[in-house]
């Protein structure tokens, strides 16, 4: 789960990292309160999910609150690369001398953490790694030890800090990593880190990534969830503890595995460009023991989607028993009653098949046809939502 | 011949006596593997009835080897108990431990791959994966066993569903050793230690290797065949039409900005010679015409 940068904000001020003076406002009249109460020229910052918000008009300077209240107005529902603006940050103007670069993440290749620092601040660090990589110190952690306050000295003398920041920024460092480890994220990056004027160190914008498979042991996450911007057919699911991510194509798909159902959305979209570039139209993973009420969840999230023109169930039975597939696709439809209108196209195989394509040939369902192989139920699913 | 296991590996569960547990543990000893006990902290001195056979419980694997010998710990405890029994099994010393649990918080995976590599005596298959199986020897894990036999096929993927497709589409022909590594961002067991393996494994003549989005194990994969592996090898990879920055089941299957995507490792296997197909059953196909079969 990606924050907001208010959200990193406050997660970084929780954890001692240094940082302004900040406050979300999702109205121009809660946005100049803000600007009152801070006092003295503000920046009114879009909070949305994707980088070159500046550059897009997102980010004002605002001299004071009449000011932050225009200023906000004209930012709030502007859309950014997609993005609509619901809320901003007001957050203190500071005199910046220079901007730099520090993140802790995790190096998926090397099975470790890693941190990345440069004194190249305030621009996009894949372009400092591609075009000056001599500008940013990259040094993994090794995830028994961690980041001490040696290492972290080490580290900022390494990325060519100015020696008088040396310290600072090191203190800063172990404290990022103390709200690595303690949030369970998966990165934790401050651009820019900066030096003001008057020589303090500050987290000037962050964002955050947690791990959402760490949930169970951080209650106050749930609180950070973006509802607001949350498809409403993924949160419906997201409350059946089903895995569905909304794409933008016609053929609903519903598989067991997470592999098998990417592989499925590409075999349709393979098998779709013969039929007018018919795709599909979702991720769905019923998952492993997947019941007959599952499978009429996840039959009735996909058929509540209007884009949907038709449907392919994809399933190999490992755990999962065709025959209980079978029976919850009956059941499902049992539930939907008129609702469903969508022609269904089954390909069952694996444990207890036989039985699972018994059960769908003997309710002969209008809505149901079954396919002997993917491909084939790809391609047959595709032709139907095409009609 | 196989890789990682066979019919001499000897089967400890950690989490027996739970339902995963003891459902799973069932269906393994059904599929002729040769389970000897299982591990629950707590409840050591218990037996357990499997299907009319009793298996006992022990406190630790340590106390488990000491009293089986076991050389394979297969783990289904809960996500927030995982790190402590894999832990359990590195200091026991067995030489695999299979993890099949899954939605385990990174930071914990990190740190127990990180702890056993420092001891280097336990290879880690996992987390969220479906095992392996050497098809009439062993299977640990959860991979149905009785959808083909042994034969001269090698496979590695990350997914579990995958696995069974492709078993099941060259069922007629069989496999050494297939093996889900599993796809969370960071796994014990890599592509390219599957591959070394079975490249040095003299009863596997070709590799089927399934990857999907996120991260860069097939790019590397890709480098290590071109350096190492003489055997044919042929590849299929899964979510080209994953949209950007979402996760696609898998914790690790994210395509990140312009990184991790399905292209970008069609591309890598293609250009060291790994035919890739565009389907499970052309990537079978390719296979079939490379075995003449």
């Amino acid at each position: 789960m990606d924050l907001f940068e208010y959200q990193a904000r406050d997660l970084f001020e929780a954890h001692g990292i240094p940082v302004l003076a900040g406050k979300v406002a999702t109205t121009p009249d809660e946005a100049k309160a803000a600007a009152a109460g801070m006092g003295g020229k503000v920046v009114v910052k879009a909070q949305v999910k994707i980088g070159g918000r500046g550059k897009a008009g997102g980010v004002k300077l605002a001299t004071d609150p009449a000011d932050t209240f225009e200023k906000a107005k004209a930012i709030l529902g502007m859309d950014i690369k997609g993005h609509t603006v619901h809320k901003v940050m007001i957050a203190q103007a500071a005199p910046i001398k220079e901007e730099y670069y520090l993140a802790i993440l995790l190096d998926r290749a090397a099975r470790s953490f890693l941190v990345m620092a440069s004194v190249a601040g305030g621009m996009d660090i894949e372009q400092v790694a591609h075009e000056t990589p001599e500008k940013l110190a990259k040094v993994h952690v090794d995830p028994a030890k961690g980041i001490d306050i040696a290492l972290a000295e080490s580290i900022a003398k390494q990325a060519q800090f100015p020696a008088d920041v040396q310290r600072q920024v090191a203190d800063v460092l172990v404290k990022l990593w103390a709200c690595f480890v303690a949030e369970d994220a998966i990165l934790v990056e401050v651009n820019p880190l900066v030096r003001t004027d008057d020589n303090r160190i500050i987290a000037l914008d962050g964002k955050v990534t947690l791990d959402e498979n760490a949930a169970f042991r951080h209650p106050d996450h749930e609180a950070l969830i973006d509802h607001a911007s949350t498809n409403p057919l993924e949160a419906l699911a997201k409350e059946k503890d089903l895995n569905y991510v909304k794409l933008e194509g016609q053929v609903g798909i519903i598989g067991n595995g997470a592999g098998l159902v990417m592989s499925t959305l590409d075999v349709v979209a393979y098998a779709g460009e013969k039929f007018g570039g018919m795709k599909p139209a979702n991720f769905l993973d019923i998952g492993g023991g997947a019941s007959a009420q599952v499978m009429a969840d996840g039959l009735s999230i996909i058929l509540n989607d209007k884009d949907v023109k038709s449907v392919f169930v994809n399933v190999f039975g490992g755990i999962t028993a065709c025959d209980a597939v079978a029976n919850g696709i009956i059941q499902a439809l049992d539930i939907l009653g008129t609702k469903a209108t969508k022609p269904i196209v089954v390909r069952l195989d694996g444990n207890n098949v036989l039985e699972g394509r018994r059960i769908l040939k003997e309710a002969n369902h209008p809505l149901v046809e079954q396919a002997e192989t993917m491909d084939g139920a790809a391609a047959r699913a595709a032709e139907l939502a095409a009609k | 011949m196989s890789i990682f296991l066979n019919k001499d590996s000897r089967v400890i569960v950690h989490g027996m006596t739970g339902s995963e547990g003891t459902k799973h543990t069932k269906r393994m000893l059904k599929s002729g593997t040769n389970v000897v006990g299982g591990v629950t902290p707590g409840k050591g001195g218990q037996s357990v009835d499997m299907d009319g056979r009793a298996l006992p419980v022990f406190n630790s694997a340590s106390e488990a080897v000491a009293a089986t010998g076991a050389n394979v710990s297969v783990i289904f405890v809960p996500a927030k108990f995982t790190k402590a029994a894999v832990i359990d099994a590195v200091d026991a010393k067995v030489p695999l431990a299979v993890v099949i649990t899954e939605g385990i918080p990174v930071h914990d995976s990190t740190q127990f791959v990180a702890y056993a590599q420092s001891k280097g005596t336990t290879r880690i298959i996992g987390p969220n994966c479906p095992g392996l199986i050497t098809p009439g020897e062993s299977n640990v894990g959860i991979i149905p066993a009785d959808i083909t036999g042994a034969g001269p096929i090698g496979l590695v993927s990350k997914s579990g569903t995958l696995t069974y497709q492709m078993m099941y589409e060259l069922r007629d022909i069989g496999f050494s050793t297939a093996v889900g590594i599993g796809g969370d961002p960071v796994i014990g067991t890599t592509h390219i230690d599957c591959l070394r393996a079975f490249q040095d494994d003299p009863q596997t003549e070709a590799i089927v290797m399934i990857g999907e989005i996120g991260g860069d194990a097939e790019e590397r994969a890709a480098a290590f065949i071109k350096e190492y592996v003489t055997k044919p090898v042929v590849g299929y990879v899964a979510g080209f039409t994953a949209p950007e920055g979402k996760t696609m089941g898998h914790a690790g299957a994210i395509v990140s900005g312009s990184s991790g995507t399905a292209s970008a490792k069609r591309d890598a296997l293609e250009a060291v010679g790994v035919r890739v197909g565009v389907t499970p059953s052309e990537s079978a196909q390719l296979l079939r015409s490379i075995l003449g079969r």
